[in-house]
C-alpha cells in the first residue's frame, strides 16, 4: 500500500494509502466520523485535497481502494474499464482532470465518450476537489438518455417518479394517490410503489393495477413495484406485467450481499424483464436505488469513504443500461448525513458522479425527522438539481409518504420547477397530457377546473 | 376543502395528503401549516425529554431506576449510534450493584427515549403494565430501567448487568409525521452485549391509532414464554399468537 503526505508548514500530514486519502479529502459528514476515517481537522482534509490534486488519474487503475481478489464490484470496474475512451485525460492528474471537466474542451459529446474509460473512484476523487457549483456546471453537460415507453433525459426536459405509497397497500388508497399525481403532470420516469407487503403474490396485485390504470388511460409510462428483485423475477415467471426491475444497491459485494443480491441475480433479472419486450421507444428494464453511507450500515464499507462507496454502486448501475437510477439521498438518517448542509452536499455529488459515469441519475430529494433538514431545504436541492439537469425526482402527496414515513418533495414542488425553470416532462408523457386537455397554451399545468374533461375522467379511475 | 372537494370518497382509504389544492403551483396556506405542524411535533418527539419521573411514579411501587448510555447529549446520540448501544460505565456499576434475588430475574424491563421521547411519555408506563398483566404470575420482573440517549442494544448491556435472563425494550420508534408518539418492544433472551438484531423479536406501532397495550402485553408475553420454553428469541422464533380476542373466548361446547 502507498503512503500519500503533504507537508504544510511544520505539519506532514500521512495518509496511509488511497483508501484514507479519498476518505480525508471528503467533506465532512458524519458518517465518515462514525467509520473513524474522516479528517480529524480541517486542514488535515485541505492536505488531503492538496495530495489528491497531484495525483495521477492512473493511480486508481493501479491501487483498486477494494482488492479486486475479494470483491466482485472491483473485478466488474477493472474488466469493463475501457482505456481506449480513457485515453484523451489518462496523463491528467485529479487537479488537472478537474480543470478540464469545467473547460469548453469538456462538451457534452467529449464527456459522453470519456464515460466508459472513468472509473468510480475517479469520478469520486473530482468531485472531492469541487464545490457544490464546479459539481453543477459539469453534471449540466453530461446528458444520459435512457428510454421504454417514455424517453428521460433530453435537454429542457424533468422527468417525475409518482410514489403513491400506501402503508398497507390499500388499492383505493394507492389509485387516489395516482390520480392526484397524474393531475400535476407526474409519472413520466415511473409510477413506482414502494409495497407494504414483500410476498409475489401481493406485488402481483399492485402490478396488474397500475397495468390496468395505464391501459385504460393510454399513459405514455411504465410502472414498478418495488419489490427484492428475486420477487419480481418470482412475478415475471407467473406472468406478471412487470415493465421496470427494481434494486436497492451498493457499491462493494458485502453491501450487496447485505441486500441479498449479487451481479448475477441482476443479470438474471435483466434478461427476464427484456424477454416480456414490454417496452415501446427503448429497452432499458431496471431501476436501481443507491444512497451513501448503505456500505457502512451493512458494516462492509472496506474502509472506503461512504461517497466512495456511493460511486461504485453507480459504476453497479451502469453495468445493466438502467432506466432509473436515483439516490435516496437523505433517507438514511443524520449518523450518515447529518444536516441539510451534508444532504444537499451528497445529492449535488451523487448525481455528478453518476453523470459523469453514464448513469441516467435522478435523486429522491429527501430527510428523516431525525435530521437536521426541513422543505425549506428540500426547496434548495431540488432547484439546484432541476438548474444542472437531473434526469427525474420523486414526488408523493403533499411530501409526506405515510409508508416509509419521510418527506420528499411534493407534486407541487416538481410542477413548480418545471414552471420557474421552464422545463417540461419527457415529449411522450407531454403528448399524452396535451391529449387529455390539461395543457394551456404555454405547456403549462394550471389547476384544473372543477369538473374538466381530464379530472372526470381520471376519477373514473375505479369504475 | 369544500363540499365539493373531488377526493372526498378517497380519504377514507388513506392518510395520504392527497387533494391538497392549489395556489399556482404551491400548497393553499392550511395544507402548508398543517405540514409544518406534523413536522414540528415529530422534531418535539426526537428532541425532547423522557418524563422518567412520571413513568416510575405510575409503575410504584415496582421499583425504577434511571441511567444513560454513553452518548452524553442528543447530538451525540444521533451521530453515534454504537454510544446509543451501551451504557455509561457509572450507570452500569450501578445496575450490577442492585439486590440480586437468588435465582436471576426471569424477565427486566428497560424503557428506553430511543427517537421519540414522546412516545416513552405517553405509552411506557401502560404498556409495562399492560406486559406485567400476562406473564406468568410466577415470573420475577427485575427493576425496571429508564435509560436515556437509549438504543435497542443497551437493553442487552442493562439486562446483563443485572443478570436478567430476558430483557423486554420498550424504546420510542422514529417519528413519521402521521404518528410521532409509537412504541416498539424488542424481546431478547439471555441478553449480552454481542447480541444481533436478528435475535430479537419486536412488537411495533404502539399507539393510539395502532397496537392497543392490552393486544402488545399479550404478544410480549406469548413469545417470551415460548421463547424461554424453544431456548430461543429472534427470526427462529415466529409469532404465532392466536388473536387477542380468539384467546379470550370460551372454547365451543360440544353437544
Amino acid at each position: 500500500m502507498s503512503l500519500y503526505a503533504c507537508t504544510l508548514g511544520a505539519t506532514r500530514h500521512v495518509f496511509d494509502g488511497l483508501a484514507a486519502l479519498m476518505a480525508c479529502a471528503s467533506p465532512r459528514r458524519s458518517g465518515d466520523e462514525l467509520a473513524g476515517i474522516a479528517a480529524d481537522t480541517d486542514e488535515r482534509r485541505v492536505a488531503a485535497r492538496l495530495a489528491l490534486a497531484d495525483l495521477p488519474l492512473t493511480a486508481f487503475l493501479d491501487e483498486p481502494l477494494i482488492p479486486y481478489e475479494t470483491d466482485e464490484v472491483t473485478r466488474l470496474i477493472a474488466d469493463t474499464h475501457d482505456r481506449a475512451a480513457f485515453a484523451p485525460v489518462a496523463s491528467m492528474t485529479v487537479g488537472g482532470f478537474r480543470e478540464w471537466l469545467l473547460s469548453d474542451a469538456a462538451t457534452p459529446r467529449a464527456l459522453a465518450a470519456l464515460a466508459p474509460g472513468l472509473t468510480p473512484e475517479m469520478a469520486a476523487a473530482a468531485s472531492k476537489l469541487m464545490r457544490n457549483a464546479d459539481l453543477m456546471a459539469v453534471a449540466a453537460k453530461c446528458r444520459v438518455v435512457s428510454a421504454f415507453r417514455t424517453t428521460l433525459g433530453l435537454p429542457g426536459r424533468l422527468g417525475s417518479r409518482l410514489q403513491p405509497n400506501h402503508p398497507t397497500d390499500d388499492p383505493t388508497g394507492i389509485a387516489a394517490a395516482v390520480i392526484d399525481g397524474l393531475l400535476f403532470g407526474m409519472g413520466d420516469a415511473v409510477i413506482g410503489i414502494n409495497p407494504a407487503t414483500d410476498s409475489p403474490a401481493a406485488c402481483i396485485a399492485l402490478l396488474e393495477m397500475l397495468d390496468a390504470v395505464r391501459r385504460k388511460f393510454d399513459i405514455p409510462c411504465q410502472s414498478c413495484v418495488l419489490t427484492h428483485v428475486t420477487n419480481s423475477i418470482a412475478c415475471i415467471e407467473r406472468g406478471a406485467p412487470v415493465d421496470l426491475v427494481f434494486q436497492s444497491i451498493a457499491g462493494t459485494e458485502g453491501a450487496n450481499a447485505g441486500f441479498g443480491i449479487n451481479l448475477a441475480v441482476l443479470q438474471e433479472a435483466r434478461e427476464a424483464a427484456l424477454s416480456l419486450k414490454r417496452g415501446t421507444v427503448g429497452d432499458n428494464v431496471m431501476y436501481f436505488e443507491t444512497g451513501q453511507g448503505s456500505a457502512l450500515s451493512a458494516d462492509a464499507h472496506c474502509g472506503v469513504d461512504q461517497q466512495t462507496c456511493e460511486a461504485r454502486a453507480h459504476a453497479v448501475a451502469r453495468a445493466f443500461s438502467p432506466m432509473l437510477v436515483n439516490t435516496v439521498v437523505g433517507f438514511i438518517g443524520p449518523e450518515y448525513l447529518y444536516d441539510a448542509k451534508q444532504i444537499i452536499r451528497a445529492g449535488l455529488e451523487d448525481h455528478f458522479c453518476g453523470k459523469l459515469l453514464g448513469v441516467p441519475m435522478g435523486v429522491d430529494v429527501c430527510y428523516t425527522n431525525h435530521a437536521e433538514a426541513d422543505q425549506d431545504d428540500m426547496d434548495t436541492l431540488a432547484t439546484l438539481l432541476a438548474s444542472c439537469g437531473v434526469n427525474f425526482l420523486i414526488g408523493v402527496p403533499g411530501a409526506d409518504d405515510v409508508m416509509l414515513s419521510y418527506q420528499s418533495l411534493s407534486f407541487h414542488d416538481i410542477l413548480g420547477l418545471r414552471h420557474r425553470l421552464n422545463l417540461k416532462p419527457c415529449p411522450e408523457f407531454h403528448a399524452w397530457l396535451e391529449r387529455m386537455g390539461m395543457l394551456d397554451a404555454e405547456g403549462h399545468l394550471p389547476p384544473p377546473a372543477a369538473g374538466n374533461g381530464a379530472m372526470r375522467r381520471l376519477f373514473a379511475i375505479g369504475d | 376543502m369544500t363540499a365539493a372537494d373531488p377526493f372526498a370518497r378517497f380519504r377514507m382509504a388513506t392518510r395520504a395528503r392527497i387533494g391538497l389544492g392549489r395556489c399556482g403551483d404551491a400548497l393553499p396556506t392550511a395544507a402548508l401549516l398543517d405540514f409544518q405542524l406534523a413536522h414540528a411535533r415529530a422534531r418535539d418527539a426526537v428532541h425532547s425529554q423522557a418524563d422518567f419521573a412520571a413513568v416510575a411514579a405510575a409503575v410504584a411501587p415496582h421499583p425504577a431506576v434511571e441511567v444513560s448510555s454513553a452518548a452524553a447529549d442528543r447530538s451525540i446520540y444521533l451521530r453515534r449510534p454504537d454510544l446509543g448501544r451501551r451504557l455509561d460505565d457509572d450507570s452500569r456499576a450501578r445496575l450490577a450493584a442492585l439486590p440480586r434475588p437468588e435465582t436471576p430475574w426471569d424477565i427486566v424491563f428497560v424503557v428506553g427515549d430511543g427517537l421519540s421521547a414522546t412516545a416513552v411519555s405517553a405509552h411506557a408506563a401502560a404498556a409495562f403494565a399492560a406486559c406485567r398483566a400476562h406473564l406468568p404470575e410466577d415470573w420475577t420482573v427485575g427493576p425496571l430501567v429508564l435509560a436515556r440517549q437509549a438504543r435497542v442494544a443497551l437493553g442487552d448491556d442493562a439486562a446483563h448487568a443485572l443478570g436478567a435472563r430476558m430483557v423486554a425494550m420498550l424504546i420510542g420508534e422514529r417519528p413519521g409525521l402521521s404518528v410521532a408518539d409509537s412504541l416498539g418492544i424488542y424481546l431478547t433472551l439471555d441478553p449480552h452485549a454481542a447480541r444481533l438484531e436478528s435475535e430479537r423479536n419486536c412488537i411495533s406501532n404502539i399507539h393510539a391509532n395502532g397496537l392497543s397495550y392490552d393486544e402488545a402485553g399479550f404478544k410480549l408475553a406469548w413469545l417470551a414464554a415460548e421463547g424461554r420454553r424453544r431456548g430461543v428469541t429472534g427470526i427462529d422464533l415466529k409469532d404465532e399468537a392466536p388473536p387477542l380476542l380468539a384467546a379470550r373466548a370460551e372454547p365451543p361446547k360440544l353437544g
